[in-house]
């Protein structure tokens, strides 16, 4: 299989991305049973809350109000955290956000860096650019450690390994930590992982770290995991940087009692997740004694500007709608070339890339609109999907290449003949007669050419009844008379 | 009581049968239907592939034609969804106040065929007779956009002779999405696979659903692998009566 493109700017469009992937039966199957099983557990725990949707209101309303008044918040935040001891820093761009990053890094002249829940740095792809400078980066998260010893990429926004079974999990601890006669059996697998880490926890003393909230009204930063190696990672090094777009801040320290409870239900079906850190600033003689806050636009106020796509932002990494999504259960996340895959991947990501790129994303959906009803903070999924393919359109409609493209002169032929009827009954007649050709003796249709090729894949289609409904009513009408 | 048939472009085209069951059984069931001979399209597939302009246009006619009907009957949820859920977006942004008012009106008379049956003429037991292994797929538009619950199902439990088996996964989308079916064929393909799976494993004789859009996909597989299933819209179960059997969808 080619190497996995997580890049949108030069990622294959979303069909073609899928296609290796529809044949590999071992991913497609290790996909549905992980999202199977997330999806039982959230199922349970949602039922449980009678209030799940009056939750479900006020994350959203906490949510929305923290993007109509981000300015605000993000220098409460910054002022909060100042004074608390950290150093806020703000980033245009990811180039800004990973010159501040080795900045600080070769102050502190370090040569390795553990990291933790950051997705932001695989959108920045600090990686690459770290190494680029002699630092080498080690991922904790356990999912994310076991990618980086196999040459693999995320999958999914709470689960980036879930494409990866255990088996494969054995070869890859076996062959990159040279275990041999290492057993696929869980407990193994961890003790591998916890034994490797441990060394790394012990000597590298700088760290960069994501954040799930940024709580505007004490300069707190959290994070929630389930493994404790984030824990190690926040609390161990002498130097931390947290990476957070800046979407992610919450006004207050008691917005987390709705925010915790819709997380850990909808991201991993806990009623609370096994680690909730929660710090401000630096406290002398105890944990990390410069912490470092970098917050990232990146396209973000971009997004904020427009009414609809706004509720994008919204979004707090829970991966419900992944897990839901019957798009992403064929197809995993790699499909979507990018960081963010699934329903909100196929949002995010074309807009964080201005509509430059990704523009197969909006596409990639059939919107059936299961995500919008599993999303904790009522993100209308599919409502941004059609808001962003008119824009595509909005985009072909400038291009000469349009008068090529069948799909959109069919689309302007169509619109010709839905303009009246009269055209429409000639639509429907010329349909009719031309389909003939290509129509059995069955009355069905097995094989057809150009676009239509693409129904009759894996699909046949009834011919073209010799009388359409209106005039069946019409004749009816007549007789009646 | 007066309504007024929207048969849709899809079910006038190719399922006309579909239209003729609508009418077999609200006629039946006592309903003066009208068919308004301008129609066209709801603007659904123009709208859902980008085309905001062109669907908007579609949608301008659509509520100019039935500013006046006592309701209007849809047997097909996409389209009522279509309707109920990015009207008021497309005339916010591209129509003006006198449009707007004219929805607003129009909008509390626009029903799906079994929304249509149940709350406004306040019926389940149609009066049919379909003595066959029915499952029934719940279309994610009239699941998830209308929220129509189990109107369709208590419809289908007081049809005479019929056994009603349970779908597994009855709310996971078969993968049709309109063009998404073009565009993302493979993947679409994928998603009936899994669908298919479910809906075979039923052993009905047929499937059944609110939409002929999903009846197509799932129709078109199953005729493609000589499944021995058939495909029914809801409409045509309900027609349906010892006197009159339901007409043969193929």
């Amino acid at each position: 299989m080619s190497p996995t493109v997580l890049d949108p700017r030069v990622a294959p469009p979303f069909p073609e991305a899928a296609l290796p992937i529809l044949r590999n039966a071992q991913l497609r199957k290790n996909v549905a049973h992980a999202t199977d099983v997330i999806q039982a557990k959230r199922a349970v725990l949602v039922a449980e809350k009678a209030d799940w949707q009056q939750l479900r209101s006020a994350a959203a309303s906490i949510r929305s109000n923290v993007l109509e008044n981000l300015t605000a918040y993000l220098e409460e935040f910054e002022s909060r955290c100042t004074a608390a001891g950290g150093v806020v820093h703000w980033a245009r761009d990811a180039a800004e956000a990973r010159s501040i990053v080795i900045d600080i890094l070769r102050e502190e002249r370090a040569t390795e860096v553990i990291k933790i829940k950051t997705m932001t740095s695989a959108e920045i792809e600090l990686n690459p650019a770290l190494q680029a400078v002699g630092v080498s980066a080690i991922e904790t998260d356990l999912a994310e450690l076991i990618l980086q010893l196999g040459d693999d990429e995320p999958s999914h926004i709470v689960a980036p390994a879930l494409h990866v079974n255990r088996s494969q999990v054995r070869e890859i601890f076996a062959r990159r930590m040279g275990l041999s006669d290492l057993s696929d059996d869980p407990q193994a697998l961890t003790a591998a992982a916890r034994s490797y880490l441990r060394r790394k926890f012990l000597t590298v003393h700088a760290a960069i770290s994501g954040a799930n909230f940024l709580i505007a009204e004490t300069g707190t930063v959290s994070i929630v995991e389930s493994e404790g190696n984030g824990r190690m990672c926040l609390t161990l090094p002498q130097t931390l940087i947290t990476l957070a777009g800046i979407e992610k801040v919450i006004p207050r320290f008691q917005d987390l009692e709705v925010m915790l409870q819709v997380l850990a239900r909808s991201a991993t079906g806990e009623r609370m997740n096994p680690y909730t850190s929660l710090w401000s600033g630096v406290t002398p003689g105890d944990g990390p004694q410069s912490f470092h806050v970098v917050l990232l636009d990146n396209g973000r106020s971009s997004i904020l500007a427009r009414q609809t796509e706004r509720q994008t932002l919204r979004c707090i990494r829970c991966g419900a709608c992944q897990n839901i999504c019957p798009v992403y259960r064929q197809t995993g996340g790699h499909a979507y070339g990018s960081i963010y895959g699934g329903p909100i991947g196929a949002i995010l990501t074309p807009q964080l890339m201005q509509m430059q790129h990704a523009q197969s994303l909006p596409y990639a959906s059939s919107l059936c609109a299961a995500c919008y009803e599993v999303c904790p903070v009522k993100i209308n999924i599919p409502e941004v999907l059609i808001e962003l393919r008119a824009q595509v359109v909005d985009q072909e409609r400038r291009q000469s290449r349009r008068w090529f493209d069948l799909m959109f002169l069919g689309m302007k032929a169509a619109n010709f003949a839905f303009a009246s009827s009269l055209r429409f009954r000639v639509a429907q007649w010329l349909g009719r007669i031309g389909s003939r050709v290509f129509t059995r003796k069955d009355g069905w249709i097995h094989r057809l050419p150009s676009l239509g090729a693409r129904w009759t894949v894996t699909r046949d289609l009834r011919g073209l009844p010799d009388q359409t409904f209106r005039q069946w009513w019409t004749a009816r009408r007549k007789e009646d008379r | 009581m007066r309504a007024s048939l929207f048969i849709t472009c899809y079910n006038d085209t190719l399922f006309p049968e579909t239209g003729r069951a609508v009418v077999q059984v609200l006629e039946r069931l006592g309903v003066e239907l009208e068919f308004h001979p301008g129609q066209t399209c709801c603007g659904q597939m123009h709208a859902n592939t980008g085309f905001r302009a062109e669907a908007y246009s579609q949608a301008k006619r659509f509520v100019r034609l039935y500013q006046d009907a006592d309701a209007v009957v849809i047997p097909s949820s996409s389209c009522v969804a279509m309707i109920r859920d990015q009207y008021r977006g497309l005339f916010a942004d591209l129509g003006d106040s006198d449009l707007r008012s004219q929805f607003t009106a129009l909008l509390p008379r626009i029903f799906e065929l079994s929304e249509f049956l149940v709350d406004r003429l306040g019926v389940e037991d149609v009066g049919a007779y379909f003595p066959h292994r029915v499952t029934y797929h719940a279309s994610c538009h009239g699941l998830r956009g209308l929220h129509v619950g189990d109107r369709p199902l208590r419809l289908l439990s007081k049809v005479r002779g019929l056994e009603l088996v349970p779908l597994a996964n009855m709310d996971r989308c078969c993968g049709f999405g309109g063009t998404f079916s073009i565009k993302n064929s493979e993947v679409s393909s994928a998603m009936l696979a899994g669908k298919l799976q479910d809906v075979l494993s039923t052993r009905a004789e047929y499937c059944t659903a609110l939409d002929n859009s999903c009846l197509m996909h799932i129709g078109g597989a199953l005729h493609r692998q000589y499944a021995g299933m058939q495909t029914i819209h809801i409409a045509g179960i309900l027609a349906g009566t010892e006197a009159s059997s339901a007409e043969p969808r193929s």
